[in-house]
C-alpha cells in the first residue's frame, strides 16, 4: 500500500508522456528502493544484537498497522509528525534549515499544557482548543525570532542557532514544567492533566484524534502554496539562489524572516496538538524529539507533501510498533534513530548514483 | 559572602578545564575541517561514538591510553564515513552530517543499553601528572597544572595547530581548499585528498574530546552524554575566525560555564540544574548576538568540489 501511494510523489505535471510510465517507476525505485535498504541494513543491526529481523519488523508492522488500536494510535500520531514535516517543508524549501523543531514543539506543547486546564475552567471547550492551537502557534513562532533575526540581518548560519535554541528550549521547558505549571495533585513532575473530553474531537467512532486532519490539512496547503503561488514561488527562489532573488528585487530578509516564523509556528502548531489531541499534559524530561526524526522524511519525499504524507505513515507505523517492540522485544526506541540515519545515507547514495546514471545517459 | 573562597574558585577553574578540553578537542577539530571547507554537523556523532569507544575500551583493557587511541579511532571511523560521502561523493554535508549524529545517538544507546544498562559501571579516577613548581600555585596549581597527559596534550594540539596553519605546506593548503578550491587544483593539489585530511583529523580530534568526556570528565558511559558539546564546538570553530587561540580561549569560558553547577554546589547555591544546563547555550546565543556578524567562515565551505565545473 506504501507503494501506491509513494509514487504520487512523481506527480509532476512537467513530465513528457511518452515517457511517462518510466518516469513512475524510476521515481518509485529510487524513493522505495533507500526505504528497503534501509530495512534490510537496520535488520542486519538487528541481528548483530541478537535479534530476530523478521520478528521485528512483523511485530512492528502487527502492532503498528494490523491491530485496531495499533492503526489508530499510527494515525493519531501522524497529526503533529504532519505538522512537523509541513514545517521543514516550508523551510528547507526555502533554503533555510530551520533543525531547531524540537524546541519550538516542545515549547508550544508546555505553554499549551499549562493554559489548556487553567481556560478549560472558564470556557467553552472549543474556545479553549482554538485558542491552545494559537498558543502553540505563537510560542513556536517566538523561540524562532532570535534566529531569524540573525540569518536575516547579521547573516549567522541558522543551523548552529537553531539547534542551541532547541538545547535551551527543552531545558526551559523543563524548568517551566518543574518550577511553574507543577501539577500540586500528583507526585509525578508533570503539568495538570487536561480532562479526556475535553481534547481535539475525536473522529468518527475510533480513538483517532483530529489532529490528523490538521495536519493533513495544513500539509496539503503547504504543499500548494509552495508549489502553486507566486508567494511559494519567491520562497522557492530564495532558496535556490538567495543572490539571484536579491537581484530579482525580492526582499530576502524579510522573506527569511516570514519563512522561519510560519515554519516555526508550525513546529509549534504541532506541540499544541500533540497536547490537546493526545497527551493531555506534559510530563518533565519529556521531549519525543520529533523533528530531527522528521527531516530525513521530508528528503524521502523531495519536499513534495503528498509523498511526506506515505513516508510519514510509515514512520508512525515504524514508531507505534516500535513502543511496543521495545517493551516486548527489549529493542529499545533508539532504533528508530538508527533505522534513520542508515536511511539519510541510503538516500544521499541513491541520489548520487542515480545522477551518474543520467549524465552517462545522456552523454 | 564567601562566594570567592578559594575552594570555590578552584573547583570553577577545574571544571572550566574538565568541561573545556572536549570543547576545545572539537573545536580545533571542527576548525580544521572548515578550514578545508567541509562544514562538519556530524561533530556531535563523532564525539559521540569516541565517548563510547573510549569508555567501551578503557573499561575492558584497563588502560586509559588505549581507551583514548580507541575513542580517537571511533571518531575517525565516523570521519571516514563522511569523507567518503560528502567530500568523495560530494553529498549534501548537512544531511549526511544529521544522519551522522542521529546514527551514532541511536547505536551507541542501543550498544550501551545491551551491555552496560544493568551495571552501569564507572572508571577509576585517571592519574594526574603534577608539573613540578606550577602546581604548586594556589587556585590555578591544583586545577590546571595537577591534570591526567591527556589535558597537556589537548593544550599542546593548540600551538601545534597554530604552527600547521602558519608554516606549513598543509596549513596553506587547508585554507586554500576552503577559500578557492579551483585555485588549490591548478596548483597541483588534491582537493579531495586535502579536505578528506582534514575530515579524518576532525573526527580524530572529536573521538579524543569525546573520550575525554566518558573517561576522565564522567568517568561512565551514558547515552546522548555529549549533549550539544559537539554543536558548541562548531560555534566556537565559527567564532575563533581560523584562530586556534581564539578556540582555547572560547572552549574555557563555554567550559566554565558547563562546570557551574559544580562550582556553584561548592559554593552551597542551590539552582534548578535545568536552569544551569540552559547557560553554556544561552551564552552561546548571546555571544553569536553580539559577535555574529563578525563569524567568518571560508568561501567554499559547505559546498563539494567538482573538478571542472564552475
Amino acid at each position: 500500500m506504501s507503494a501506491a501511494q509513494t509514487t504520487r510523489t512523481a506527480d509532476k505535471p512537467t513530465e513528457a508522456p511518452p515517457e511517462h510510465r518510466r518516469e513512475w517507476a524510476h521515481m518509485a525505485l529510487i524513493t522505495i528502493g533507500p526505504v528497503v535498504v534501509a530495512l534490510v541494513i537496520g535488520g542486519l543491526v538487528l541481528i548483530a544484537m541478537g535479534v530476530n529481523p523478521l520478528t521485528y519488523y512483523s511485530y512492528v508492522a502487527g502492532r503498528g498497522l494490523f491491530s485496531p488500536s495499533g492503526l489508530q494510535a499510527t494515525l493519531t500520531r501522524m497529526g503533529p509528525l504532519l505538522l512537523i514535516a509541513a514545517s521543514l517543508i516550508v523551510a528547507f524549501r526555502a533554503g533555510i534549515w530551520n533543525l531547531g523543531g524540537d524546541g519550538q514543539f516542545l515549547l508550544g506543547a508546555v505553554l499549551v499544557a499549562a493554559a489548556g486546564p487553567a481556560l478549560v475552567e472558564i470556557f467553552p471547550v472549543w474556545v479553549v482548543l482554538i485558542v491552545g492551537l494559537l498558543i502553540g502557534a505563537v510560542v513556536g513562532m517566538l523561540w524562532s525570532v532570535v534566529p531569524a533575526l540573525l540569518r536575516a540581518y547579521q547573516g549567522v548560519n541558522e543551523i548552529i542557532t537553531t539547534l542551541m535554541m532547541t538545547f535551551l528550549g527543552v531545558s526551559l521547558a523543563n524548568v517551566l514544567v518543574k518550577l511553574a505549571f507543577l501539577d500540586p495533585t500528583t507526585t509525578v513532575p508533570q503539568t495538570r492533566t487536561l480532562p479526556v473530553e475535553d481534547r481535539l474531537p475525536r473522529l468518527f467512532d475510533t480513538t483517532v484524534s483530529s489532529g490528523l486532519l490538521i495536519g493533513l490539512a495544513v500539509i496539503i496547503v503547504v504543499h500548494l502554496v509552495m508549489t502553486r503561488t507566486a508567494f511559494g514561488l519567491k520562497l522557492r527562489v530564495v532558496g535556490a539562489n538567495s543572490k539571484a532573488a536579491i537581484h530579482a528585487g525580492l526582499p530576502v530578509p524579510l522573506l527569511t524572516v516570514l519563512v522561519f516564523g510560519i515554519s516555526a509556528a508550525l513546529a509549534g502548531l504541532a506541540g499544541a496538538v500533540d497536547i490537546l489531541g493526545t497527551q493531555g499534559n506534559v510530563r518533565a524530561d519529556w521531549n519525543p524529539a520529533y523533528s530531527l526524526t522528521v527531516v530525513p522524511l521530508v528528503f524521502l519525499a523531495r519536499f513534495n507533501g503528498f509523498g511526506t504524507i506515505a513516508f510519514v505513515f510509515l514512520f508512525s507505523v515504524l514508531s507505534i510498533g516500535g513502543e511496543s517492540a521495545a517493551r516486548k522485544l527489549g529493542v529499545p526506541n533508539y532504533f528508530s534513530l538508527v533505522i534513520v540515519a542508515i536511511l539519510l545515507v541510503v538516500l544521499g547514495l541513491t541520489e548520487y548514483l542515480d545522477q551518474r546514471r543520467q549524465q552517462k545517459v545522456r552523454s | 559572602m564567601g562566594l570567592f573562597t578559594e575552594a570555590f574558585l578552584t573547583s570553577l577553574v577545574l571544571g572550566a578545564v574538565v568541561a573545556g578540553i572536549p570543547l576545545l578537542l572539537a573545536g580545533l577539530g571542527e576548525q580544521l575541517s572548515e578550514k578545508a571547507g567541509v562544514l562538519n554537523i556530524g561533530l556531535e556523532g563523532m564525539m559521540l561514538i569516541g565517548a563510547y569507544m573510549g569508555f567501551l575500551i578503557a573499561y575492558v583493557s584497563g588502560s586509559t591510553t588505549l581507551g583514548f587511541a580507541f575513542g580517537a579511532l571511533g571518531g575517525m571511523a565516523v570521519a571516514a564515513i563522511m569523507a567518503l560521502l560528502c567530500v568523495r561523493l560530494g553529498l549534501n554535508q548537512i544531511v549526511i552530517g544529521i544522519a551522522l549524529t542521529l546514527g551514532a545517538e541511536g547505536i551507541t544507546a542501543l550498544l550501551h543499553n545491551i551491555q552496560f544498562s544493568r551495571t552501569y559501571p564507572r572508571l577509576d579516577a585517571m592519574d594526574t601528572l603534577p608539573i613540578p613548581l606550577l602546581s604548586g600555585i594556589p587556585v590555578i596549581g591544583p586545577a590546571v597544572f595537577d591534570r591526567p597527559v591527556i589535558v597537556y596534550i589537548a593544550i599542546l594540539l593548540v600551538f601545534v595547530m597554530i604552527y600547521v596553519f602558519r608554516a606549513t605546506h598543509l596549513g596553506s593548503a587547508l585554507q586554500a581548499a576552503g577559500d578557492k578550491p579551483a585555485a588549490l587544483d591548478a596548483a597541483g593539489v588534491d582537493v579531495i585528498c586535502t579536505r578528506t585530511v582534514a575530515v579524518l583529523c576532525t573526527g580524530l580530534f572529536a573521538g579524543l574530546g569525546g573520550a575525554f568526556m566518558s573517561i576522565v570528565g564522567a568517568g561512565v558511559f551514558v547515552p546522548f552524554m555529549t549533549h550539544g558539546n559537539g554543536f558548541i564546538g562548531i560555534v566556537l570553530a565559527m567564532l575563533a575566525r581560523g584562530k586556534p587561540l581564539w578556540v582555547l580561549g572560547g572552549a574555557l569560558l563555554f567550559g566554565a560555564c558547563l562546570s557551574m553547577t559544580t562550582a556553584l554546589q561548592v559554593a552551597g547555591v542551590d539552582i534548578p540544574t535545568d536552569v544551569i544546563q540552559m547557560l553554556p547555550f544561552a551564552m552561546v546565543m548571546l555571544v553569536l548576538i553580539l559577535a555574529g556578524r563578525r563569524a567568518s567562515l571560508p568561501l567554499a565551505l559547505g559546498s563539494s568540489y567538482v573538478r571542472g565545473a564552475r
